[in-house]
């Protein structure tokens, strides 16, 4: 009898939410609101606070005063930070370039057929799958000043007389971390731009060849067209990590030589975690954001354009 | 037995939360007496096992404290304390390295009566220490050890280039220097963003050429002909001495390259002699005799105005957010006792020296003549970052910027001219101390 009733009980129960349910505007209010949630905490919070906390004074332990927009004012002033904005810039724009043509250069040579095609594919993504950290000093171990393989090799091989200054030299520490975000970036580029080609009917190719068209002229008159959403949306991807990093060139060269490689992250992790200026350090990493915001919005907009056109 | 239903499970576990939240205390077996500290990967792992395994069951015993010990890298520490202050939780007790206790002064508990009784029993703490720890006239910190910085050199190679001691002046250590890196022995030495070896490098040079960061009064007077002198010194000196490569070192590197034979000279800390010493199998002098036995250590030499040295000062911040803080003032008294700290100080080998002269006197030292010199040396620690000023949040951000080390950097590397590498130093300090 009891358990009769409970069954009752949670039938009334079921149907008065199903009922609620049932209003188109509730359920949307369901679903959305986890996704709401989250990144209300852990988005929209911290980004108001990193706001709040660039306006202020804050450092490690104590409130600090509102200050306006002297801590921005103090950051374009500073030569540390001029020289890690413009690395930031160099690091991204050649990171992203040669991440895109090797990239699409491994995507074109795996979407053929060979034996152990899948094995390939898998093992191409091992950079992307190391955890950068480690992929980072296994690199820092390759370009070591004193025990370097590759200077050793070389040496052996006869092809220099002199180490060669991986780190040592800001120019070539530069290149070398844009050569190792490279290395790490590129799997995500081909398997990406891979899965693209792979939407693109063989039937056009075709086609194209009966035409006369050659190779390049293939690629470029109809697979780089087709292929041209897909990659805008990697570029897009590519560009905000690139210039948000922060592990790699922490862990292989610390910003050094003579702050030669610091990027904006880097440099705000010393000002705001290492000297305890919350604020300035804020501040710092903020101005990353309108840089983002206009290579995200262009993009968009430009996908958009195309979509409609 | 009793059967316990859902029901009756919610209203009892409802009545024992409501009442912890009202009472506004953990339940009485979750009370127990534990100081948890946070603390560096000791470079002696020994020191960190003398504290998991011999200090933590003897306060327990003399106490009633659970000491729980964790270790990090030295360079995660700021990070873990910035969160834990920020979030009003985390380690009772925190290891802060140099001057920062200056940066997070105000999230200390004051540990004046540990200092005093320390210093009172055993011979006063030194007064380098006693300035890293001290704001305000408050103690916000007690310093714990110093693991001072000498140069570490390999006898043999220095005596077949005619220096039959280590050099005595800058000038002297230069010419050797040429005569070594001709010989294929470098000396190595990182002028790289790290935060050991670097510093502990370009600071005392600056000062032994009499330039200086800033006056008493902290105007910025780095842009000075002395300062240029030992700009333009070094610049030479690298070229002419060092191994190159150093630009790119952490702190760790000159250890591989000291141990591996590539280098002739390096300052640091006795870990490249206690790895030597350890590992007498595995690192030889190329004669085959274990390379311990070729190395010597002698401070920084003297330049125009002065000998100097910098010693990195190791200290203990009580946290004013901890629930334990009379735990932890214990648990530091007791440690600072000398029967007590006397484990620890052993097992370093003098790696870490105590803070305060007591410890000079310590037998230990009889025991191995080549870390005699690591005996007396913060008596060389006269001067401070941010000197003539207070080693205080500003000498601190200049410390964390690197910008000393950045100048010879730049110079020794080729990026700036000596002549705009100290001006481009003087005005990043006068943005840090007047902030124009």
């Amino acid at each position: 009898m009891n358990e009769a009733i409970a069954v009752s009980g949670g039938r009334t129960r079921v149907s008065r939410l199903t009922r609620l349910l049932e209003s188109e505007k509730v359920l949307a209010a369901a679903l959305l609101a986890p996704g709401v949630i989250i990144l209300a905490v852990f988005i929209a919070y911290p980004f108001v606070m990193a706001i709040w906390f660039s306006l202020t004074s804050i450092r490690v332990g104590d409130a600090g005063q509102f200050v306006g927009l002297d801590n921005f004012s103090k950051a374009i002033h500073d030569t540390i930070f001029q020289q890690a904005f413009k690395n930031t810039v160099f690091y991204t724009f050649w990171a992203t370039i040669f991440k895109l043509a090797l990239g699409m250069w491994l995507a074109l040579l795996l979407n053929r057929h060979f034996r152990f095609k899948r094995i390939v594919r898998a093992s191409m993504l091992l950079p992307f799958i190391i955890p950068t950290v480690l992929s980072a000093f296994a690199w820092r171990w390759m370009f070591d000043p004193t025990f370097s393989v590759m200077n050793w090799a070389l040496y052996h091989g006869g092809m220099i007389t002199d180490r060669l200054p991986f780190l040592s030299s800001g120019d070539w520490a530069m290149w070398c971390a844009v050569a190792v975000n490279t290395w790490r970036g590129m799997p995500f580029f081909a398997i990406t731009l891979l899965a693209g080609l792979q939407t693109i009917s063989p039937d056009l190719h075709e086609a194209a060849a009966l035409d006369g068209a050659n190779a390049w002229h293939r690629f470029w008159h109809v697979t780089w067209p087709l292929l041209l959403p897909v990659t805008l949306v990697v570029v897009v991807f590519s560009v905000i990590q690139t210039f948000s990093d922060f592990q790699l060139i922490y862990v292989l060269t610390g910003g050094g030589p003579a702050n030669s490689t610091h990027l904006i992250a880097t440099y705000a992790y010393q000002i705001g975690v290492g000297s305890g200026l919350l604020g300035e350090g804020a501040a710092l990493s903020l101005f990353m954001f309108p840089v983002l915001f206009m290579v995200v919005w262009v993009q968009l907009r430009y996908l958009k354009r195309m979509e409609n056109g | 037995m009793a059967r316990i239903t859902r029901r009756r499970f919610l209203q009892y576990s409802g009545a024992g939360m409501a009442g912890i939240l009202a009472a506004h205390r953990a339940p009485v077996f979750a009370q127990a007496n534990t100081v948890h500290i946070l603390r560096w990967n000791d470079f002696v792992p020994a020191a960190d096992k003398v504290l998991r395994e011999v200090f933590a069951p003897e306060v327990q015993k003399a106490l009633g404290i659970k000491l729980n010990v964790e270790t990090v890298n030295a360079n995660d520490i700021p990070a873990r304390a910035t969160s834990a202050i920020q979030s009003g939780n985390g380690p009772d007790i925190l290891m802060l390295l140099n001057n920062y206790p200056h940066l997070y002064s105000s999230a200390a508990v004051d540990v004046g009566a540990i200092a005093d009784e320390v210093g009172k029993a055993q011979g006063g703490i030194y007064d380098a220490n006693a300035q890293l720890n001290r704001v305000g006239g408050k103690w916000v910190a007690m310093p714990w050890s110093v693991v001072p910085a000498l140069i570490v050199y390999r006898k043999s190679w220095f005596e077949e280039v005619g220096a039959k001691e280590f050099p005595k002046t800058w000038q002297a250590y230069h010419e050797v220097g040429k005569k070594l890196k001709a010989a294929k022995r470098p000396i190595g030495q990182t002028l790289g963003n790290t935060f050991g070896d670097a510093p502990t490098f370009t600071y005392p040079l600056l000062w032994s050429f009499g330039g200086q960061e800033v006056d008493a009064k902290g105007k910025v007077v780095l842009d000075s002909k002395e300062t240029l002198e030992s700009v333009r010194f070094m610049t030479q000196f690298w070229k002419d001495a060092h191994d190159e490569g150093g630009l790119a070192w952490d702190d760790s590197n000159n250890n591989r390259a000291f141990l591996s034979g590539d280098i002739s000279a390096s300052l640091n800390g006795a870990s490249i002699y206690v790895a030597a010493l350890n590992g007498a199998d595995k690192f030889k002098t190329e004669k085959g005799a274990p390379m311990h036995t070729d190395c010597l250590h002698a401070p920084l030499p003297a330049g125009p105005k002065g000998q100097h040295g910098y010693h990195t000062a190791f200290n203990h911040m009580v946290m004013k957010y901890s629930k334990n803080t009379k735990g932890a003032i214990e648990f530091l008294r007791w440690a600072h006792r000398k029967e007590n700290y006397e484990k620890w100080f052993t097992v370093q080998k003098g790696f870490a020296v105590g803070p305060t002269r007591e410890w000079e006197k310590h037998p230990m030292w009889n025991n191995d003549p080549v870390m005699k010199p690591f005996q007396t040396a913060p008596q060389l620690q006269k001067r401070l970052m941010g000197y003539a000023g207070e080693p205080n949040q500003k000498a601190a951000e200049s410390w964390n910027k690197y910008i000393v080390t950045v100048m010879y950097a730049s110079a020794a590397g080729g990026k700036m001219k000596p002549e705009e590498a100290v001006k481009w130093a003087a005005g990043e300090l006068g943005k840090i101390y007047t902030g124009s």
